[in-house]
């Protein structure tokens, strides 16, 4: 029983990230637009908070700066791919490529060749909701764990309940009929694109300011791509979003257990199976109706150049 | 009044062709910014990127060594591109062509060094088609974007890669995760005395000629600019396209397989993890850059290689991190992606 709670307690940490960042690239998906530029936005977003909670002292300042780095990337890709409407895939990946340039080069820059990781002095503890009960290992989460939990309802309603979310679906289905009905594409593709920065900015803080307290080189190492892969898995819907992450975290934390016990295992097989689930289920379902109808398509009104 | 519009039709070719040389400058304007932050000297940090290791033998060398896998990934991805197969999986073929090669090259002993080499190259590129294959299938069977399917196999192939070299390839004596040295026979030629220079630059030289010669003057090639240019228009002409584009995708994987094995034939002489800094990511870079022309990815390539040597060289020298080159190259992209536009468009004086 200890053991499926620690496990469990675990498998919540790890997915954290994964869940924070496919959230907001759901959003974003959601209203039309594919952003790779999500790996190196969690990156950047775990060195700038990372730079500014050691700098300043304060983790939520750190938190704030993550979140700001997240956006302002965002708007980045808004730039490229919505107002001048360029190809998503590069300028996604032009931005996965700058962005994880800029932070190792800042790293490198401010703590030179060190070769042990600089850490936090304080990072962000995790609340015990059940203290001192057997229930301690599992609800003994970072406050941005319990967040993105809340997230994932909060987000599944602001998609279906609101008029946002209406118009967000609109622009990412048929953005011609949503211009027709006065929505501005450009404008709710935008806010979606900020909204999902902010969430990517979230999960690379996480990784920086709470789980680790550290930065390293390696510190995203492809949960960017998880996050790419758990967003189809999840039918860009939330709910399913959450179960895919989850699904994803709990691999993982199997893994690094049987691992810890010495189990002879080629984990690495484990790891790979998120990724080769996904190409999985793209080949069962094909390009099915869930996809965002306009997904990869630049958006230019008729006869506009 | 000023009568100024902007219309859309093809630029003129002076503009078109001057579209690298305004992205080098504006790229390295931009890049400024973040030199002058490092408390650095612009003007003397591109020279000695730039134009130092120009100047000096072993570094001149040294450029066509990092340009041999920037080329021939750059040409992989370009292949793909023009018949408008988004490859984002050169990476993961480049690392199934290097895994073909560290699993074939030790066991090639004794096999005449010209009969190794030619398996090494067909086994390296067979692998890295073999890799682009599943993606290729799932979208021209099932119209399943390839953008995320290839870009997912690249760390499914870095998990495998992993495995292996943590499992039974790992070193017994050292225990170092690296696979065993391939046969004298199987390593690729040094070409110029007292370089690194190797075999590998003359297949990015073929590959180079090739992409020029297959896009430009056969009927294969007419049809993959076809496909790239419209699917359905490309259909009504009869072009196979569902054929040309799983045509395109394979010889693309076959290509960046082909930097992959010149990496561990040339360079290395085994595999271990790091073999490849993200050359195929590089390779979009450098396929966006040259415009996914032969001659400009040839010439995009060697750019590139410039500023990845001479960063390396300006961090010795100048203390400036060495990542300024990734900046430099990302910075790049984007901004030749935006200055791309220029060329669809026309200035036009006057009203009408």
């Amino acid at each position: 029983m200890e053991f499926l709670l620690t496990l469990s307690g675990a498998t919540l940490r790890i997915s954290t990230p994964i869940l924070l960042a496919a959230l907001g690239e759901t959003l974003i998906e959601r209203a039309g637009i594919l952003n790779l530029g999500i790996e190196g936005t969690m990156l950047l977003a775990a060195f700038s908070g990372f730079v500014t909670a050691q700098l300043t002292g304060s983790l939520w300042l750190g938190l704030a700066a993550a979140v700001l780095t997240g956006v302002l990337l965002s708007l980045l890709m808004g730039l490229l791919s919505i107002t001048l409407g360029l190809n998503q895939h590069v300028s996604g990946l032009g931005i996965t490529l700058l962005a994880g340039g800029l932070a190792l080069f800042a790293f490198r820059l401010l703590y030179g060749g060190a070769s042990t990781p600089p850490s936090l002095d304080h990072s962000f503890q995790r609340w015990s909701l059940f203290e001192d009960t057997p229930l301690e290992p599992l609800f003994g989460q970072y406050g941005l764990t319990y967040l993105a939990l809340l997230l994932v309802p909060l987000l599944g309603g602001l998609l279906l309940n609101t008029s946002f979310g209406l118009r967000l679906r609109a622009v990412g289905e048929n953005p011609e009929a949503a211009d027709i009905a006065g929505v501005s594409v450009y404008r709710v593709r935008y806010q979606a694109l900020a909204l999902g920065g902010a969430l990517m900015g979230l999960a690379g803080a996480y990784l920086s300011l709470a789980q680790l307290g550290a930065f390293s080189h390696g510190i995203v190492s492809g949960r960017g791509w998880v996050a790419i892969a758990i967003v189809i898995f999840g039918n860009w819907r939330p709910s399913r979003v959450l179960f895919g992450a989850l699904l994803f975290g709990f691999l993982q934390a199997l893994q690094l257990r049987l691992q810890a016990e010495g189990v002879a295992l080629p984990y690495e097989l484990l790891l790979a199976l998120p990724y080769l689930v996904t190409i999985l289920v793209l080949a069962v379902v094909g390009r099915s109706a869930s996809y965002p109808a306009a997904l990869l398509k630049p958006y230019r009104r008729e006869g506009e150049t | 009044m000023l009568n100024l519009r902007l219309e859309r039709a093809p630029a003129p070719w002076w503009l078109r062709a001057s579209i690298p040389l305004l992205a080098v400058v504006v790229t390295f304007a931009l890049v400024s910014v973040l030199i002058l932050a490092a408390g650095a000297n612009p003007i003397e940090v591109f020279f000695e990127m730039l134009v130092k290791p120009l100047s000096k033998r072993t570094a001149r060398l040294e450029v066509l060594v990092q340009a041999t896998p920037l080329v021939l990934a750059g040409v992989a991805v370009a292949f793909a591109f023009v018949s408008g197969y988004y490859n984002i999986g050169a990476e993961g073929q480049l690392y199934a062509g290097a895994l073909a090669a560290a699993f074939i090259g030790p066991q090639l002993a004794g096999v005449p060094a010209p009969v190794s080499i030619v398996l090494m190259i067909v086994l390296g590129f067979l692998a890295g088609a073999l890799w682009a294959l599943p993606p290729a299938l799932l979208k021209v069977r099932l119209k399943v974007d390839e953008v995320v399917t290839t870009l997912l196999l690249n760390s499914v192939m870095l998990f495998l890669i992993s495995a292996l070299l943590n499992g039974p390839w790992r070193d017994p004596i050292s225990g170092w995760p690296r696979s065993p040295t391939i046969a004298a026979s199987a390593q690729f030629p040094q070409l110029i005395a007292r370089s690194r220079v190797h075999l590998g630059l003359v297949l990015a030289i073929l590959a180079v000629v090739g992409l020029w010669w297959i896009v430009r003057r056969t009927r294969f090639g007419l049809e993959l600019r076809a496909a790239g240019l419209g699917r359905q228009a490309a259909r009504f002409m009869g072009v196979p396209v569902e054929r040309t584009v799983l045509s395109a995708a394979l010889v693309s994987g076959g290509i960046a397989g082909l930097a992959g094995v010149s990496e561990v034939a040339g360079i290395h002489g085994y595999l271990i993890e790091g073999i490849s800094p993200g050359y195929g990511y590089t390779g979009i870079i450098v396929a966006t850059f040259g415009g996914l022309h032969a001659l400009g990815v040839g010439l995009a390539g060697l750019f590139l290689a410039l500023v990845d040597t001479g960063a390396l060289s300006t961090s010795r020298a100048l203390g400036v991190p060495a990542y300024l080159g990734d900046v430099v190259q990302a910075t790049l992209l984007l901004v030749t992606l935006a200055a791309l536009l220029l060329a669809r468009y026309r200035l036009r004086w006057g009203g009408g």
